[in-house]
This record gives structure tokens, C-alpha cells and sequence, in this order.
């Protein structure tokens, strides 16, 4: 292991000695189990395949310190609106992954349900979640998973009892914050949320990661979602961290039988960010989809790896990603779709579309099929191209100016994914953001 | 005068499409532009709408100003409008939208008020009779999947909308049946009046029974090889344009090179 990432794990390893005895011994166990897997592996390099398009160097040369709770940090509502949108339903507010609960709005929720903090839930619920937060560190393992299990302390935690729908969006918001009295430097958080859907239970779920101006932050997140038999989950996440801060997230989602799971990301901020999606559809007829927008511009890095584990037959799976890349950027889709012997009757697509708008933007492309059964549906195909110059010029023949028309084109190649988003706040919130990012304000926003 | 053009030259690498080209255009006029494939119709249109694949000499004057040196959307926004050949499809741009975008960025520039939703779609749906269009096509993308009558008459409803006062119809009539030709043309004629001139580019003389110019001119090698009124069509749809390349090929550089 190199020697700053070593540097890294010592300075992440103070808070777990000092961990008090509040925990409970498998999970303190299990955090050094975790930390001892990274300190003998390391970080990921070139060589590991799925880390092929991102080097998180620039990540290992920050002297990040562990978040602590900051009481200092208390963000007006009307500021949280304004950053993460105002969804209208149940909303937990995560500072540096700590739970700020006067930040905060529940509302009643149905028999059994529970939305709370995952440090909170731990001391409730205890034992009978370990299968469950010790489950992501497994065969898809890398150095920030394991990292994560580690150090986590606190998240969400969401529990949706057998038939029950919760009829509010579940608004989880992050807010990566460094440079007060308390963070003084660069921290790192590792916020770790569980999602339980119970049979035939449905919820829509909304991650919000935003950030403040200061120093750097490394968001280093997981996100299970537990899917039981029949369970309709509607799952949205949108990055719009600063473009000075690292995220690194993990979304891991298990489908049994009959179950439906879509998932939306929008990744606009970060320097360099890396979300990864894997489902693993175990449970016969289990349909996912999963969309995403990424827009890296200046010299930002988006990374979008997703694992597409068909295991079971009879399961769909759709996946449509897109990228607009401006400036410097790079962005990365990274799409395998795994079908298992046994897998019969899987229907499987993925789509990848780029648009470059500039000289220096990149985009890599890489949609990947592995099958090992008989009797199934798969395709898969990517795109990456310019506007069409004709269609400029012709909207330019119309008198719309040339910066207007650029914008309104590529307006319309996200377009398809802003209307994806069917909770309709949170569509509202991205379409303004987006618009905004593209700087065609007025065309876009008047659509 | 509203549009003036003299010895106007364009070229795309080494060859030279326009060969010194003059006109003249008053407001109220209909022109006729005709002439064999690659005579440079086309070319003289895109040139004055501002394509920039041309390498372009000369001067147009449009309105007493130096219409060369404008972009565009600032020759949109002065009036000049071209409906194309061969209309671009634009997937995820819905029709109305992009109309409304359109007509609204020009009355900005213009220093008009911008038209609210009520009372464009006033406005559209009455000019889409001029060109007997459904409304089901303004929900769609702009073009996208049009046939290619219904991409025409989209061009004419833009123009219906758009309110040009020089209006280039660059072979309008290519691809249309009997039946469409008449509705677009009767959409055009409505569309006639003493402040608008159209430049009528086609190379049959069918269109012209329906739009009936007021002069018409011949192309044949990047030059305006004869002008005269609306009989010149008639006789060109009777004997060709054989004559007129005879005529021309005097000036070509094969021609030119061969002399001692």
C-alpha cells in the first residue's frame, strides 16, 4: 500500500479506537474486520477493472479528518429548499452524515413505518440489522465500501412494514460542510443508510447530497435497499455537491419476487464523483430501472458504474444513461448486465447516449453483457456525438441566437430524462438546476 | 429597392458555384428563380439566409443594408426567411415550442412585446388553416417523422407565423403531390401582399401555375442567363433548358481554357 494511503487509514482509524462501548460487539467487530480488508488491499488502481476510467489519487492526497457532529451547522429550512428542493413530504437533514433533527420534518407515518436515524434505529432495533449493514461488504467489495463499513455512524434508516405505502416522497438530504470552528480542514463523512420495503410495499425515495463553500469534503456514502416480495420502490438521487468535493457512493439494491425498483440519478456536482449502482434481482419476475444524467463540465469527473445481477428468471431489467459533457469534462458509463445460468426469460436493455460540447470533453462508454443462460431478451448500444450543426443552423435561421439554439438542443437531449422523473416537486427542482447548468435559463425554463 | 445583389460569387473549395450573380428584388414582387440541377438555385438561396459553407464575394444589399455581414438569426430577425429543401428533424424540440421560442426571441430583437401562451396558440391555429394543418403536428417534435408534405407546410406555417418581408422558398414543390402542391401554394398566395417579396426557387415550372410570379429569371452556371415575365417559365416547360446551357457554356473555365 502506498504510503499516503496508509496515511489516509491512520488518521481514519483514531475514531474507531475511540469508538466507546455504546456499540454493540458484532458490529465493532465487524468495523475492524472491514478496516483490517482495506488496510491489507488498498485503494483501487488502474489494474482493478471497474475502477478502469477513475483515479482516486486526487482523493488519497487530502488529509481528510473524520466528521464529527457540528452544532454550528444549522441551515435555515428555507436555505434547504433552496438547495435540495422542497418535496412537500418527510424530510431527514444528514450534516457531515450526522443526523440534525431541528433541520428536520416528519410527519406521521403509518402503522409500524419508521424513518429515523440509523444511529437511532441501531439502538432500537440492534441485532436484528447486522445481516443487514454487514451484507454490501461482500463480493463487490472495494477500498471505499469497506471504508464505509468502518466508519459509518449514522444515515437513514427506513422501515416500511407489509403492505404498507407510505404516500410521501422520503426526502434524505446530505450536506457536506468543512471549514467551521469544529471542521476546521478537509473532512470525510460516511453516511450509510438502509432502506427495508416490506411485502407488497411501496415508497418513493429522494438522496439529496449538496454542499457548502469552504474546504473539501469526501462523501464516501451507502445506500441499501431491501426489496421483499411485491415491494414497489421508486428511488431518485441527485449530486449537486461543490466542484471542489469527492463523493463516492454505493446504491445496493435486492429484489425478491415480483418486485419493482426504479432508480434516477442526476450527478451535477462534484470534482469527481463515482456513484455506483448494483441490483441483484434474485426473486423470479423482479423488474428494475434504472436512469441516469450525468453533466461534468470545467474538469469534473462523473463516474456511473452499474452491476445488473440477473440471478433469477423472469426479470427485467432497463437501463438508459446520459451524458452531456462541457468543458474539460469526462464523464464514464460503466454498464454490465450479468445474466446467470438458470436466468430464463430475462429481458435486459442498456442505453447509453453522450453528448460532447466541447473539443476537450470526454466520454467513455462501455456497456457490457454477460450471459450464461438460455432463452433470453438482452441488448445493449451507446451513442456519443455532437449537436447537430444543421439542426443550429436551422434554428438560427429562425432568429433564435446561436447560444440559444446550442442550449435549446441540448435542452432536448436531457429533456427525455427530466421527464423520467415522475415525482413532480423533484422534476420541477432538476429541470431548474439543469436548466441553469446549461446555461440557456430563459429557453429552457420556459419549456 | 428591397434587395439588391451584384456580382455576387460563391464557392466551396475550389469550385465556384455562384459566378457573379446580380438581381434585383422590390417589395410586392414575386421572382421566380429557375434553372437546371447544380445551376446554383439552392446556393443563392442558403448564401442569403448566411450558411457559412460558402466562401461568398460581392454585395447584397437587403433593405439598403450589407446583408453579407450579418448572422443568421440577426437576417431572421430583419425578415429574411428561407423555407429549405430539405427540413431538419430536431427530436425532443416540440413544434409549438420551438415556433413560440422562435417568434418571441425575433420580437424581443425587435423590441415587441412577447406573445403569452393564449395568444400564440390564437395565432398558430389560425395561420395552420392557411395551410390546412393538424393540430395533433404542434404536440409533436419539430419535424420529427413528418412526411415529407407535412415538413413543406410546416415551413410555410412557420413563414405564415414568422411574418417574413423577404420569403425564400427554396423548391417547395419537390416531393409534393398535385393535391398538397395547391394547398401550400394557396397558403403562399394568402401570404402575398405589397410589403412582402418571395423568391420563388424551383425547377419546374408546375409551382408557377399556382404562385404566378412577376418575373422570372434563369440560372445556369452561377449566373442569371435570362429574365423575363411569367411567359419565360412556359416557354422554358416547352423547350427545356437546353438553350440556356448552350447559352451558359460560353463562360465555363473549360470553355475559357480552350481558347488560344
Amino acid at each position: 500500500m502506498s504510503g499516503q494511503a496508509s496515511a489516509l487509514l491512520q488518521r481514519l482509524s483514531r475514531p474507531e479506537s475511540r469508538r466507546n462501548g455504546h456499540e454493540p460487539a458484532w458490529l465493532k467487530e465487524f468495523r475492524h474486520t472491514a478496516f483490517q480488508w482495506v488496510s491489507d488491499r488498498g485503494f483501487p488502481t488502474a489494474r482493478d477493472e471497474s475502477w478502469k476510467y477513475t483515479r482516486v489519487g486526487p482523493i488519497l492526497n487530502v488529509a481528510f479528518e473524520p466528521a464529527k457532529p457540528d452544532p454550528s451547522r444549522q441551515l435555515s429550512l428555507e436555505a434547504i429548499d433552496r438547495l435540495a428542493g422542497n418535496l412537500g413530504g418527510i424530510r431527514l437533514v444528514f450534516v457531515n452524515g450526522h443526523f440534525t433533527p431541528n433541520c428536520s420534518s416528519l410527519k406521521k407515518l403509518p402503522q409500524g413505518a419508521k424513518v429515523e436515524s440509523l444511529a437511532a434505529a441501531l439502538v432500537e432495533e440492534g441485532e436484528s440489522l447486522e445481516a443487514h449493514l454487514s451484507r454490501p461488504f461482500g463480493e463487490q467489495t472495494h477500498a471505499f465500501t469497506a471504508l464505509n463499513a468502518a466508519c459509518a455512524e449514522d444515515g437513514a434508516f427506513v422501515r416500511i412494514p407489509v403492505n404498507t405505502t407510505i404516500e410521501d416522497p422520503i426526502h434524505l438530504v446530505f450536506l457536506s460542510a468543512a471549514g467551521t470552528a469544529v471542521t476546521a480542514g478537509p473532512v470525510v463523512s460516511h453516511p450509510r443508510s438502509l432502506l427495508l420495503a416490506g411485502t407488497g410495499s411501496r415508497a418513493t425515495i429522494v438522496e439529496t447530497y449538496i454542499g457548502l463553500p469552504g474546504e473539501v469534503t469526501l462523501t464516501n456514502a451507502v445506500t441499501e435497499v431491501v426489496l421483499e416480495e411485491g415491494a414497489v420502490i421508486e428511488h431518485y438521487k441527485v449530486q449537486n455537491e461543490m466542484e471542489t468535493a469527492f463523493h463516492i457512493a454505493l446504491l445496493d439494491v435486492q429484489q425478491e419476487r415480483d418486485t419493482r425498483f426504479m432508480t434516477h440519478s442526476v450527478a451535477l456536482g462534484s470534482s469527481l464523483a463515482r456513484h455506483e449502482v448494483a441490483v441483484r434481482l434474485q426473486g423470479p419476475g423482479a423488474s428494475s430501472t434504472l436512469n441516469g444524467l450525468y453533466l461534468p463540465r470545467n474538469r469534473q469527473h462523473l463516474d456511473n458504474p452499474t452491476i445488473i445481477d440477473h440471478i433469477a428468471p423472469q426479470c427485467t431489467s432497463h437501463e438508459l444513461y446520459k451524458g452531456v459533457v462541457d468543458g474539460r469534462g469526462r464523464g464514464v458509463f460503466d454498464g454490465r448486465v450479468v445474466v446467470r445460468h438458470g436466468a430464463m426469460k430475462t429481458d435486459s436493455s442498456q442505453t447509453n447516449k453522450n453528448l460532447l460540447l466541447s473539443e476537450s470533453a470526454q466520454a467513455n462508454s462501455r456497456p457490457q453483457l454477460e450471459i450464461f443462460a438460455d432463452d433470453v431478451k438482452c441488448t445493449h448500444g451507446s451513442a456519443t456525438g455532437q449537436l447537430d450543426e444543421e439542426a443550429v443552423f436551422y434554428l438560427r435561421s429562425r432568429g433564435i441566437p446561436e447560444p440559444a439554439a446550442r442550449g435549446l438542443l441540448t435542452y432536448a437531449f436531457v429533456g427525455e430524462m427530466l421527464e423520467l422523473i415522475n415525482l413532480g416537486p423533484l422534476r420541477s427542482h432538476v429541470e431548474k438546476l439543469v436548466a441553469l447548468r446549461l446555461s440557456s435559463g430563459d429557453v429552457a425554463v420556459a419549456a | 429597392m428591397m434587395l439588391q445583389i451584384r456580382n455576387l460569387r460563391a464557392s466551396v473549395g475550389d469550385k465556384e458555384i455562384l459566378r457573379g450573380l446580380d438581381l434585383d428584388v422590390r417589395a410586392g414582387e414575386v421572382h421566380a428563380i429557375m434553372g437546371p440541377n447544380g445551376s446554383g438555385k439552392s446556393t443563392l438561396a442558403n448564401v442569403l439566409v448566411g450558411r457559412d459553407t460558402y466562401d461568398v464575394t460581392g454585395e447584397v444589399l437587403y433593405e439598403g443594408r450589407d446583408l453579407l455581414a450579418m448572422s443568421p438569426e440577426q437576417r431572421a430577425v430583419e425578415g429574411v426567411f428561407l423555407a429549405f429543401q430539405y427540413p431538419v428533424e430536431i427530436p425532443g424540440v416540440g413544434n409549438l415550442y420551438f415556433l413560440r421560442t422562435a417568434l418571441n426571441m425575433m420580437r424581443k430583437q425587435r423590441g415587441l412585446e412577447e406573445l403569452d401562451a393564449m395568444d400564440f396558440l390564437a395565432l398558430v391555429k389560425e395561420r395552420m388553416k392557411l395551410v390546412e394543418m393538424d393540430q395533433s403536428f404542434m404536440n409533436r417534435a419539430v419535424n420529427e417523422g413528418f412526411s415529407g408534405g407535412e415538413k413543406k407546410r410546416n415551413e410555410i406555417l412557420q413563414m405564415a407565423v414568422l411574418e417574413p418581408k423577404l420569403a425564400i422558398m427554396d423548391e417547395t414543390d419537390s416531393g409534393l403531390d398535385i393535391d398538397a402542391l395547391r394547398v401550400v401554394a394557396s397558403g403562399v398566395n394568402a401570404l402575398r401582399n405589397k410589403e412582402r417579396a418571395l423568391l420563388v426557387i424551383t425547377h419546374y415550372q408546375r409551382l408557377l401555375n399556382y404562385i404566378v410570379p412577376d418575373r422570372v429569371h434563369v440560372i445556369a452556371n452561377g449566373r442569371i442567363v435570362r429574365s423575363g415575365d411569367k411567359n419565360l417559365a412556359l416557354e422554358l416547360e416547352k423547350h427545356g433548358y437546353a438553350d440556356v446551357d448552350q447559352d451558359a457554356a460560353v463562360d465555363t473555365p473549360s470553355a475559357v481554357g480552350a481558347m488560344p
